[in-house]
């Protein structure tokens, strides 16, 4: 009788754990098959550019020099949209969670989160018809008196409509994704390590520094590389805000080009190699993701001892 | 190095509940004081008055005079940051930060007071700190390695390390060996009977023998029922406390018979 009791199943139970597991199973795989396909589809459709004659691509001298320009605009674009949103972020996301009174802190937060709501295109006709006009003013300021210096070289564009401009656009675009995350991580560090630092007479800002930010760090990093994703890969904004062209150290001329926008302005018309040409730069832009991503991971595990997770 | 503390008709209360009602006691320096009591008595909400640590909790306000050396901690122009950085404080679950090494952690309060300390001075008072909290030999030769990575009892003397960096004048311990097992609870214990030496030490134990073991003076807090406030019912020497105390309570608690 006694082993009868261990050997009988609840079947129930058991059914379900399975069938439970098999669905976590089949969803981590889909993600990656997803992946996968998204993967080989690039390389399929790109693979014509490799073998084709570099004076067939556009521009007349070969792939690399076609894409060089456009990678350099896309990582400028996204640097300029991160070095804005990321302190920004932080310092609203730190608003919310240990400044602001806690009843206006919430509303405050479902503001923010509105703002990752808004369709990029709205962004882009904000940044077109609103902030470039602005911002021109500005720009021809920033040649006179700041001219010697290569990113405000003159001359300035009249229309404002700029890879500057377009790195604002972005950030704003980019500054909800890193406000909620950042906030979420925030309100996440222990009590304990909190107390434990007021309890040895630090002020509301040293304790942020000492227990708040390192144990938040690798989020930040995580929502720094989110929303870095969205600049990189933002395509309807910077197409409506940017007036494209060739590559320029200066920020407030008229020039520069992302992958996305390239991608988007030139995709309706393109055929036979320009469609592969334009696949093949999308195919760049998955690589610069990915590589962003490792590095990012890598920096967080770098840490990992003292991440506070064990 | 070490101050005396009088309370005076203390109240305390989280916004409009009164948690701890009229508390008058008087702790020696140099001594080690211990506050027993039943669970949710208000002895641990009292003793983070003591250093204005209440203050974290949004409403917690008290009411009455706590006289440190004869200084009120409440007066209008004190900032509790002042108090704090002179009144140590230990946990009830060790909270070294987990992102800093074991010889960050000691100098953690060290460099919000005085931001600039040679290393030869760091050196020392790491040495002198650890030492203090009898630590310095189990983690001398890992100094740089994260504070997280200590075993529980070993943690929390890394914090009692990281208070008595700072020369508090007062240390006040809030169930310090109620996370830990029964031989790190004795070397906090022996730790403490070293501490008094130099500081004023106030500890929250749940624990009766280590009261009895460790404390000069008990106090015993009770309430007289759920939602009443909590209460100083007697305070005296611990042989008395614990022998022959003069309150009915006392006597039925410290017995066992309730609590």
């Amino acid at each position: 009788m006694s082993t009868t009791t261990l050997t009988e199943t609840r079947g129930a139970g058991q059914s379900g754990d399975k069938i439970f597991s098999g669905a976590t199973l089949a969803a981590g795989c889909l993600i990656l098959a997803v992946l996968f396909s998204v993967a080989v589809f690039l390389l399929v459709q790109a693979l014509p550019v490799a073998s084709a004659d570099p004076a067939e691509i556009t521009g007349g001298a070969g792939f690399t020099t076609y894409i060089f320009p456009i990678v350099i605009g896309t990582i400028v674009a996204a640097a300029i949209a991160l070095l804005i949103a990321t302190p920004l972020g932080i310092g609203v996301a730190l608003f919310i969670s240990h400044y602001a009174p806690r009843r206006f802190a919430q509303g405050f937060g479902y503001v923010i989160d509105l703002l990752a709501a808004i369709p990029s295109v709205v962004y882009g006709a904000w940044g077109y018809a609103v902030l470039a006009p602005e911002l021109a003013k500005g720009y021809a300021w920033l040649a006179k008196n700041l001219g010697w210096i290569p990113i405000f070289e003159g001359p300035a564009s009249q229309t404002g409509r700029t890879m500057l401009t377009a790195g604002i656009v972005l950030a704003v675009m980019v500054l909800p994704i890193i406000t909620s995350l950042s906030r979420e991580i925030f309100l996440q560090t222990p009590n304990l390590h909190e107390e434990a630092a007021l309890a040895m007479g630090a002020t509301r800002w040293e304790m942020i520094r000492m227990a708040v930010l390192p144990f938040a760090r690798p989020g930040i990093i995580s929502a720094a590389m989110l929303g870095l994703g969205r600049a990189l890969g933002e395509t309807m904004a910077v197409a409506l805000v940017l007036s494209g062209g060739a590559l320029s150290a200066s920020l407030i001329a008229s020039g520069n080009q992302t992958i996305a926008a390239e991608i988007a302005l030139n995709f309706p018309e393109a055929f036979g190699l320009r469609l592969s040409e334009l696949i093949a730069a999308g195919l760049v832009l998955f690589v610069i993701t990915l590589a962003v991503n490792m590095v990012a991971r890598w920096i967080i595990t770098r840490h990992k001892e003292f991440s506070g997770a064990n | 190095m070490s101050k005396r503390i009088d309370v005076k008709d203390l109240n305390v209360y989280y916004s409009k509940f009164l948690a701890v009602e009229g508390v008058n006691i008087e702790i020696k320096p140099r001594s080690v004081t211990a506050f027993i009591g039943p669970s949710g008595c208000g002895k641990s909400t009292f003793l983070r008055t003591l250093n204005r640590m209440h203050e974290v909790i949004p409403g917690a306000r008290v009411e009455g005079e706590v006289l440190l050396d004869g200084d009120n901690l409440y007066d209008q122009n004190v900032d509790p940051v002042t108090v704090r950085s002179q009144i140590g404080m230990v946990f009830q679950r060790p909270n070294p930060f987990p992102t800093m090494s074991i010889r960050d952690n000691v100098l953690a309060g060290v460099k919000l007071n005085n931001k600039r300390i040679s290393k030869s001075d760091a050196d020392n008072l790491v040495e002198k700190s650890l030492s203090g909290a009898n630590l310095w030999n189990e983690v001398k030769d890992r100094l740089d390695r994260p504070g997280s990575g200590l075993s529980g009892g070993q943690q929390q003397r890394l914090c009692i390390a990281r208070a008595i960096a700072v020369s508090p004048e007062v240390i006040l311990m809030d169930e310090p060996c109620s996370a830990l097992d029964p031989i790190s609870t004795l070397a906090i214990e022996d730790l403490i009977n070293e501490l008094k030496n130099d500081y004023t030490v106030v500890i929250v134990t749940h624990n009766m023998q280590q009261a009895a073991r460790v404390s000069d003076k008990t106090a015993f807090f009770n309430i007289a029922g759920t939602g009443k406030p909590g209460k100083l019912i007697e305070y005296g020497e611990t042989a008395t406390i614990f022998s022959k105390p003069s309150v009915k309570a006392t006597e039925d608690y410290v017995s066992g018979r309730f609590g």
